[in-house]
């Protein structure tokens, strides 16, 4: 089943990869299309952010990740490199368990 | 012609392109893990960085699966994270060059990373050495990091070791640079509410779906763009 979503994943992000540069190559969007799809990746992982933090299956949760996210939004915000921010905000979320 | 690894006026943004390949293989290390941890296979979580390399679906797919939502759901979230790469391969069009072979090619590398390191150099060469330096490295150090993570993932429990936010916590360093952007903020206010107002009615995954709906900020044009529409 995980396989399914392995090739139909690798097929369509092959596809819009081909579409921009081969297919539609050289032509333009409509700015309205283009300020949308820029917006995508805000909307988007702010989503699973929530979901990987405030969630277990369909309920909302507060629990350790809440204060390990948090952790790591603060490191973000300083402009932590990307490892900095990942490791705080496991260190904080183990150490929160532990307690 | 000088060969470009010889030429001294590239050399500062080859340093640049192997510098962000090596970062970004770090974050292919917590790729790897993460995966692992969600309960993919070591080949499964291979499989996806060597065959679909666009790093924000790969952590889509795996978060939602894990998450124990459907391949359908999944699949979409990922989906709408990878269309982005469509309009990075318009900007890379009007930049490469080379036979239609080359350009299936180059489709593949076509992500994030490629397009913002060559739409930053001044001259269409050192446009495509980046482009194609950052795909070829990007594209090894992703898949050597994924398979180290994934290596060290099954070897220990994630939970231990807090873990299984690698992926939220990765996620915080994707998208906060977004937040330079006002319509991005108001994007990802939505889309983080929609997803958290939808999660105990909806199957799971569906709020990832749903969450795109913060897109729609971008069909107001932008205040400080010209305005020829009539306003009433």
């Amino acid at each position: 089943m995980t396989w399914t979503l392995i090739i139909l994943l690798a097929v369509g992000a092959y596809l819009f990869k081909v579409t921009g540069l081969i297919i539609l190559g050289g032509r333009s969007l409509p700015p309205v299309f283009e300020r949308c799809l820029g917006l995508i990746p805000a909307a988007i992982i702010t989503a699973l952010v929530m979901k990987d933090t405030f969630t277990v299956g369909q309920h909302l949760t507060l629990d350790a990740r809440a204060l390990g996210i948090a952790v790591a939004v603060i490191a973000a915000w300083k402009r932590a490199p990307l490892i900095v921010v990942i490791v705080l905000g496991a260190v904080v979320t183990a150490l929160v368990r532990q307690l | 012609m000088t060969p470009w690894w010889r030429d001294p006026t590239l050399r500062p943004a080859i340093v640049a392109c192997l510098t962000l390949s090596a970062a970004v293989g770090v974050f292919g290390v917590s790729f790897g893990v993460g995966s692992v941890a969600a309960g993919l296979t070591v080949l499964q979580t291979c499989a996806l960085s060597l065959l679909v390399f666009t790093g924000a679906s790969q952590f889509s797919a795996v978060s939602v699966i894990g998450a124990g939502g459907s391949i359908g759901s999944a699949l979409g979230g990922a989906l709408l994270l990878a269309a982005r790469n469509g309009v990075y391969g318009l900007a890379m069009s009007r930049r490469l060059d080379g036979s239609l072979g080359r350009k299936f090619l180059a489709a593949q590398l076509t992500i994030d990373e490629t397009t913002a390191m060559a739409v930053a150099q001044p001259t269409r060469r050192a446009q495509q050495v980046a482009f194609w330096v950052t795909g070829v490295a990007l594209y090894a150090c992703w898949n050597l990091g994924t398979l180290i993570g994934a290596l060290a993932g099954s070897a220990i429990d994630p939970k231990t070791f807090g873990l299984d936010v690698a992926f939220p916590a990765g996620f915080v360093a994707m998208v906060w640079p977004l937040f330079s952007d006002q319509r991005a903020r108001l994007a990802a206010l939505i889309g983080g509410a929609v997803c958290l107002l939808t999660v105990p009615f909806t199957p799971i995954g569906v709020p990832i779906l749903l969450s795109v709906l913060g897109v729609l900020v971008g069909l107001q044009r932008p205040a400080n763009a010209p305005n020829s529409e009539a306003t009433q």
